[in-house]
């Protein structure tokens, strides 16, 4: 069974449509990635998967482990192993990042039939974690997010990502911001968790990121559409040409006869 | 070698009236009304001295000649006050409820979880208990210990009669009984309330409590604290308790002064925690109307304010400072929660007269439900005051559409060389927040908790550590069900 299956996705916020028809299937195991220009449905097609209310799905519909994912509240979404690197991280003052993530570790372990983590416990597992996106300690106990440098912001992703030891990863251009040296170390982050039962859907801007996570697949989404989907090479293509190349439809715009 | 249970529990028993935790006072409810004849009787019960049945009869005449006031941004119907009863006797055992099956199932949730011992339950639900082991106990080694640094720590009544020059020297120094409308009602009729006092030189050993003066029933409507720190002394008290207390009274008054000499330091710590209310009429719950004044008298005396007010259904309260010595420090620090049809107006007076003064407010208010919070502060540096400094930060916190947040600064500077310094922020709960901890598998509640305590750690932090556990499990509680 597919671990993600997405039928003809519609939609829409505030009135607009943006997602028009997206088709996907994710099985475990498995690396996405999905490419497109600003504006074309990125952000919105990861917020729809992580619960966010704002967005009213209009049509189609996602199966998540063989279950209605639209049907379920987002906290549910993520016990069952859901989770999404936002492309904006908020901010969280007041609220440690350690006690923000033993809380939400514990959530899921108890959804799951596990005993919840102890400080003690949890120190020495977070740790652990810690080096895998070598991440500072002071990090560990400054409120989440706040003052946290657009870099440190993406790492915190990251990292909240090994703790939680997620199925489904959704990471919505954890790249974007970053220099060459964070870029690998999220990359390695990411590469570390890979394994057959876990999945990712890499959403991204550029094709540099696909360097250090080599995906499987490669979609390309224009205008709330997947118009095209293809090996990692089509990373590469859209490097060389750009998205204009994609955006109309196949055989239009060809001069005919004449 | 320890002693017996049964040894502790005679000396307990022995040592309850001597401690002064229970005074001895007639069984007799006065009928409702209030003129000089109800004062008298209550200054006679009390067996006090004519100067203070002077003082009581001059703070009522005084309070004749004054209205009510009606500028604080809060609603209520008016309070008749010749329909209260100015004095009433300890329930007897019969009239309280017999056990805990006759208690508010939803008052012994919230005791549960703030993991109350059962026998304090039932102390706190009012049901008559004999022996309080626990707890007197520990309150008899903390006076055994408090005497031998020479701190005195007894019910006001008692301070009157035992230490009656104290009491005269500075009752009413810091707050007259002209002060305003509500100061001078208490000052007329209160009937009791802590007397702390601390020698020069004395660091008090422990924190005292009122939750250590466990029976002293009624005395919530009209209480009178009185807290003395001589020169170099310090002192931290904390009032009130975080579990709801029952009280029939619906009609609050306190008066509360402090007086802190040369580098004397006092530190005040509240949990306040009446009943709010019904949450959709306001129906029963709490006036609270109090009257809070620290003088820090001499040079670099320190007087701090911390409040977490989660209770009462009208909240109406200015824990102030006069900085009098030069080099001296005031501060405030309060969270505020309004949910339901609460009423906070809230806030602090620094009125900075020595030289080299410095105060810091910094005031958290929430509004949840139909909950109107008002923040009301007052910076006044005079004009002899130089180099005086002032930081102000005030935020504001909704949670809903329905609730309101008020922020009133009034700020008087007549110093050239002051340094102002005032923030102020409203936040609505972010949506984006709530579903970051959504996405982590944290749900609504425990994220909007989460984030409310976080909005509220800088005042949190200020707290006695084991006060600010609970002030934290606390404000959970109250904000449970006020998302949707
Ligand atoms: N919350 C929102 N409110 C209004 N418009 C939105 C919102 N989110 C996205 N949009 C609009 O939807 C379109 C797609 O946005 P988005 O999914 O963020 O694209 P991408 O991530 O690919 O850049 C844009 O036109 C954007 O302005
Ligand atoms: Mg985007």
């Amino acid at each position: 069974m597919s671990l993600l299956e997405i039928k003809n996705l519609h939609a829409r916020v505030e009135e607009q449509e943006i997602l028009k028809g997206v088709d996907l299937i994710i099985n475990p195991g498995e690396i996405h990635a999905i490419m497109g220009p600003n504006g074309s449905g990125k952000s919105t097609l990861a917020q729809v998967l992580a619960g966010k209310e704002d967005y009213e799905v209009t049509e189609g519909e996602i199966l998540y482990k063989g279950e209605d994912l639209l049907e379920m509240a987002p906290e549910e979404r993520a016990r069952e192993g859901i989770f999404m690197a936002f492309q904006y991280p908020v901010e969280i003052p007041g609220v440690s990042n350690v006690y923000f993530l033993k809380a939400a570790l514990n959530a899921i372990r108890t959804h799951r039939g596990l005993e919840e983590m102890d400080a003690m416990d949890f120190l020495v597992y977070v740790r652990e974690k810690m080096k895998v996106v070598k991440m500072d300690e002071a990090l560990l106990n400054r409120p989440v997010n706040e003052g946290f440098s657009g870099g440190e912001k993406k790492r915190n992703e990251i990292f909240h990502m090994s703790v939680l030891d997620p199925v489904l990863a959704v990471l919505d251009e954890t790249d974007s911001g970053l220099d060459i040296d964070a870029l690998k170390i999220v990359a390695d982050g990411v590469n570390s968790l890979r394994s057959e039962d876990r999945a990712f859907l890499v959403i991204t801007h550029y094709q540099r990121l696909l360097n250090y996570i080599v995906p499987d697949v490669v979609h390309v989404l224009i205008d709330g559409r997947i118009v095209r989907s293809g090996g990692k090479e089509l990373a590469f293509e859209l490097e060389d040409k750009g998205y204009a190349w994609l955006e109309e439809p196949l055989g239009a715009g060809e001069p005919v006869g004449a | 070698m320890a002693p017996s249970d049964t040894e502790l529990l005679e000396q307990h028993v022995d040592q309850k009236y001597e401690a002064g935790f229970v005074t001895e006072v007639e069984t007799e409810t006065f009928a409702p009304g209030l003129d000089e004849d109800v004062i008298r009787r209550i200054s006679e019960l009390k067996g006090e001295p004519d100067w203070m049945l002077d003082w009581r009869l001059k703070a009522f005449q005084h309070w004749q000649t004054l209205t009510e006031p009606t500028w604080a941004n809060i609603e209520y119907e008016p309070v008749d006050y010749q329909a209260i009863s100015y004095y009433s006797a300890p329930k007897s055992k019969q009239d309280g409820p017999q056990s805990l099956d006759e208690v508010d199932p939803e008052i012994l949730r919230t005791y549960e979880k703030l993991g109350i011992p059962l026998q304090e339950q039932k102390m706190l639900a009012g049901i008559a208990v004999d022996a309080v082991f626990d707890s007197v106990s520990v309150a008899t080694t903390f006076r055994e210990k408090l005497a031998d640094a020479g701190v005195i720590f007894c019910p006001i009544s008692e301070a009157i009669r035992e230490h009656p020059e104290l009491v005269k020297k500075h009752l009413g120094t810091v707050v007259p009984y002209s002060d305003n409308f509500f100061a001078a009602l208490n000052s007329a009729v209160f009937s009791d309330g802590s007397f702390v006092y601390v020698p020069k030189g004395v660091r008090c050993p422990m924190e005292l409590s009122t939750y250590f003066r466990i029976n002293a029933p009624n005395t919530g409507q009209f209480e009178r604290t009185l807290i003395i720190a001589e020169e170099g002394s310090y002192v931290s008290y904390l009032e009130g308790c975080t579990a709801p207390m029952r009280d029939e009274n619906q009609l609050h008054a306190a008066v509360v002064e402090l007086y802190a000499g040369e580098e004397a330091q006092i530190k005040y710590s509240t949990v306040q925690n009446w009943y709010p209310g019904d949450p959709e009429t306001g129906v029963g719950g709490i006036f609270n109307f109090v009257t809070k004044r620290g003088l820090a008298a001499g040079r670099r005396s320190k007087i701090s304010w911390t409040q977490v007010e989660t209770g009462s259904s009208i909240t109406w309260k200015y824990p102030s400072c006069i900085l009098k010595g030069d080099e001296s420090v005031g501060e405030f620090y309060s969270v505020a929660l309004s949910k339901g049809r609460q009423q906070a107006d809230t806030g602090t007076k620094m009125i900075h007269v020595g030289k080299n003064t410095t105060s810091t407010i910094i005031s958290k208010g929430i509004s949840a439900g139909h909950g109107q919070n008002t923040y009301r502060g007052a910076v006044k540096i005079l004009s002899g005051a130089d180099n005086s400094r002032n930081f102000s930060q005030c935020d504001s916190m909704l949670i809903g559409d329905q609730c309101g947040a008020h922020t009133f600064p009034y700020i008087d500077v007549q110093s050239p060389s002051a340094q102002m310094e005032h923030e102020a922020s409203t936040s609505k709960i972010g949506e984006d927040q709530v579903f970051y901890c959504n996405q982590r598998g944290i749900d609504t509640e425990d994220a909007v908790s989460m984030i409310v305590n976080g909005f509220c750690k800088e005042v949190f932090n200020e707290l006695p550590m084991e006060f600010a556990v609970e002030a934290r499990k606390l404000l959970e509680i109250s904000l449970e069900g006020s998302v949707g």
